[in-house]
């Protein structure tokens, strides 16, 4: 035993009083190579050790606040610089929705970033040992006894001084702690060849059922059940039919409900001669089409019909609706543009029923009126 | 059997004087003010009535409930002073008495019970097997009930232990603890819908009941905090509570301030984010005229400030500072409660004057006037309780 070179003399105790009793009297005694292994944080051992206010908390600060600036630049950068997107109406920095991610990236880096910063001050990591590991010491406060240890290096350090002192506070174990041999001879066992070659096969390892789950198992029975069911999906060939289409066509003359075929295809002129609007202009014809219009149209010409779009950009403005082209337009001529779309503008037949339709003809009507009223409005 | 626990030493003292002294004044200048609001403007004062019957709702049920976690938490720091939590959770008598002229009024505060509206709103209709003036009543007198019921046998336990030293009596009220806690849930969350969500029977949310939850934990904490900081600073309780146990009770404060804002911006995110004008215009009300500024310093008062307060470790530990967080928190639940109820009765811009501050004068008037009644009448410790001489010994 006694080649082996000491690191420190160490106390085991059962109660938190006794080992806070403990700390102050070898503080008393001026020992400053010294610390305290509980198995949880004893309070008022900050003030039995006389140890100043820890600074931890102001890293913890500073890494919560960090990872607040990165969740902000992450979310504005993505969001308002480089792929600006309209989603559901929102702003582009839509601040309440990244709320949980700056308050998650917050937490993570404080309490990640915090631990590490420890790990490195204690360890002065990439070194990785300690006289503490794997000694008894080490597994008794890492369960239920309150540890005490003085080091060797310290300048009062005297060893029946230490043990009587420990004695008196009811200390149960007291021994000292070694080096291991090993340990003091190589200094760094990160790059030892065991641990490397321990990571890479971590790392094979995990890449490699990653490929495999995803890849592999995936279309192996019973896991490719899943995908492969006895049902034909869209534009799939299905040899039952004699045409061999999987997909089939309403049958010969009939029209499925709500579905009426728009006879103008293409024929804006004819459109706008034969379709004449079914609607009387009553308030609630009106209502109706004010909704459909400030809902569907709205966005890119505007609530007033001046293509005063509201999708910043995203889209190419239309023309103003108030336009002589389109005053003098018939009806059905803006029924023919809203069912079929024009240019860019897309068709809203799947949207809107053939009446909400007509409704919003009359609503837009209503809009030029109001911008160019007849001389008998004036009346 | 197990032995009878022996007291611990402790000697009664007068409260203060001055404590009732400013009790009974509070409740004469706020129920003079309260009187003549009702005759005065019925339905706002029926409103502020609202308030005022939550806001002690929130001190009284919420000190129940304090009382039944402690017992079934096992918790040994708070058993020193439980008993101010079953003092102030007395004022669950006061309720009924409170929810009287409310209910008197029920037809201007609720539109659901304009038979003639309901009948004519398809919504309100669906919803009228539940919003209608007798299951309404029913469901009142089951939360009155179950809320005075549970006090009396925790309390009564309690009181009867301070005699006998039966070490049983805590046993069974660990048990009864464990019945009161879903029924607590339950009824808490039922009373917040009823009495304030369906002001606006069109709206819903369904973290409402959590929502007001966290406030009532709070004003129940923090009532409690402020009495049990001053007494103890001035000896009332008996040697042994330390800076530890103060630690313990900033640090729940210090939690719940927390947890109200994150159950307070859930709410507000998922409505905001959705979108959808039958959640949206409740906040749009909020949001309105000088609704706006309340709006904003409730997310000061109620969070940022207190937060601030408390954070730092010392803070928790500091009798000032406890007692200056605690008023904030009860202030601002207050002040929460005002903001959920009262934009019902003004939209756009908020009714403040005379009337409003009459209500909270009585509030605080009764629930210290209930505190010094109680105190005369009881040890202000559990002399006898087996966790209270651990709870001295507490270390954290
Ligand atoms: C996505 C944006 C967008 C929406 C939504 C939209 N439009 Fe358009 N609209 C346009 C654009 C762009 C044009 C110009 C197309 C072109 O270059 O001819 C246009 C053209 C028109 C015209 C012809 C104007 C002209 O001077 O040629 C009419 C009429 C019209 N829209 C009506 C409507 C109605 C009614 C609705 C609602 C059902 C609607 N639009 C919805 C983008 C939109």
């Amino acid at each position: 035993m006694s080649d082996k070179t000491i690191f420190a003399y160490s106390a085991l105790f059962d109660s938190p009083d006794d080992i806070i009793h403990a700390a102050e009297e070898v503080k008393k005694q001026g020992f400053e190579k010294y610390d305290v292994n509980t198995p949880y944080p004893v309070h008022g051992m900050d003030d039995a050790m006389k140890l100043s206010p820890s600074k931890l908390g102001y890293v913890a600060l500073f890494f919560g606040l960090s990872g607040m600036l990165a969740a902000i630049i992450l979310t504005y950068f993505t969001s308002v610089v480089d792929y600006p997107q309209v989603i559901g109406g929102k702003p582009f920095y839509a601040f309440p929705g990244y709320v949980p991610v700056m308050f998650e990236l917050t937490v993570l880096s404080a309490a990640v970033l915090t631990v590490a910063t420890m790990l490195l001050i204690f360890f002065k990591l990439p070194n990785n040992r300690h006289p503490l590991h794997d000694t008894n010491y080490m597994k008794a406060v890492s369960s239920d006894k309150y540890g005490l240890y003085i080091e060797i290096e310290d300048e009062k350090y005297d060893e029946a001084v230490i043990k009587s002192l420990f004695e008196r506070f009811n200390a149960k174990v007291i021994e000292p702690i070694y080096y291991d041999d090993t340990e003091v001879e190589h200094k760094n066992r990160i790059f030892e060849p065991k641990f490397i070659i321990g990571l890479v096969l971590i790392a094979v390892i995990t890449s490699g059922t990653t490929y495999f789950t995803l890849n592999k198992l995936m279309f192996m029975i019973p896991f490719s059940w899943m995908m492969d069911q006895d049902k034909i999906v869209p534009q799939e060939s299905y040899e039952l039919f004699a045409d061999g289409f999987g997909m089939r066509n309403p049958v010969e003359g009939t029209i499925a409900r709500g579905q009426l075929p728009y006879e103008y295809y293409q024929k804006p002129e004819e459109a706008a001669v034969a379709l004449i609007n079914p609607l009387f202009p009553t308030a609630e014809n009106f209502a109706l089409g004010k909704k459909k219009y400030d809902i569907y149209c709205s966005p890119c010409h505007g609530y007033h019909g001046e293509g005063d779009s509201r999708m910043r950009g995203q889209f190419p403005n239309p023309p103003s609706l108030h336009s002589e082209k389109v005053r003098d337009w018939t009806d059905g001529r803006i029924y023919h543009v809203i069912t079929e779309g024009q240019n860019v503008m897309p068709s809203y037949s799947t949207q809107l029923s053939r009446e909400e339709k007509w409704a919003t003809v009359l609503y837009i009507r209503a809009l030029q009126r109001s911008l160019n009223a007849k001389e008998s409005d004036l009346e | 059997m197990s032995e009878p626990v022996n007291p611990v030493e402790y000697t009664k003292k007068e409260l203060p004087a001055s404590m009732s002294k400013i009790a009974t004044a509070l409740i004469a200048i706020g129920l003079i003010g309260v009187i003549l609001a009702y005759l005065f403007d019925t339905t706002r004062a029926s409103f502020n009535g609202l308030v005022m019957l939550m806001f002690v709702t929130s001190i009284g049920a919420g000190s129940v409930f304090l009382i039944a976690i402690e017992y079934l938490g096992g918790a040994v720091w708070s058993t020193p002073f439980r008993r101010v939590s079953e003092f102030l959770g007395a004022v669950v008598f006061l309720l009924p008495l409170l929810a009287l002229p409310v209910y008197l009024n029920l037809h201007s505060i609720f539109e659901w019970t304009h038979l003639e509206v309901v009948e004519a709103d398809k919504i309100l209709s669906g919803k009228s097997a539940y919003l209608n003036p007798t299951f309404f009543t029913v469901r009142v007198i089951i939360f009155f009930s179950i809320w005075i019921l549970f006090y009396l046998i925790l309390t009564r336990n309690s009181k009867k232990q301070d005699s006998n030293g039966d070490q049983n009596l805590t046993k069974i009220n660990i048990k009864v603890s464990a019945i009161f806690i879903p029924f607590f849930g339950l009824t808490l969350t039922f009373a917040a819908i009823d009495w304030i969500m369906s002001l606006e029977p069109h709206w819903f949310s369904t973290i409402f009941g959590v929502y007001y939850f966290s406030g009532t934990m709070l004003a129940a904490l923090s009532f409690a905090t402020i009495l049990i900081v001053y007494l103890n600073e001035k000896g009332y309780f008996v040697k042994g509570i330390s800076k530890d146990n103060y630690y313990s009770l900033g640090a729940l404060l210090f939690a719940f301030v927390n947890f109200w804002a994150y159950i307070a911006f859930s709410q507000f995110l998922l409505i905001w984010y959705a979108n959808l004008p039958e959640e949206t215009f409740w906040y749009l009300a909020r949001w309105d005229g000088a609704w706006k500024y309340v709006t904003i310093s409730t997310i000061f008062i109620h969070f940022l400030l207190p937060y601030i307060v408390l954070a730092p470790q010392p803070a928790k530990k500091d009798p000032k500072r406890l007692i200056v967080a605690s008023v904030i928190i009860l202030f601002a639940h207050f002040l929460d409660i005002f903001w959920l109820v009262m934009p019902t009765f003004g939209k756009e811009s908020f009714a403040f004057g005379w009337i409003e501050i009459a209500f909270p004068i009585l509030a605080v008037g009764l629930i210290l006037f209930v505190f010094v009644f109680k105190y005369k009448s009881e040890n202000l410790v559990p002399i006898r309780d087996p966790k209270l001489k651990r709870g001295l010994n507490f270390r954290l």
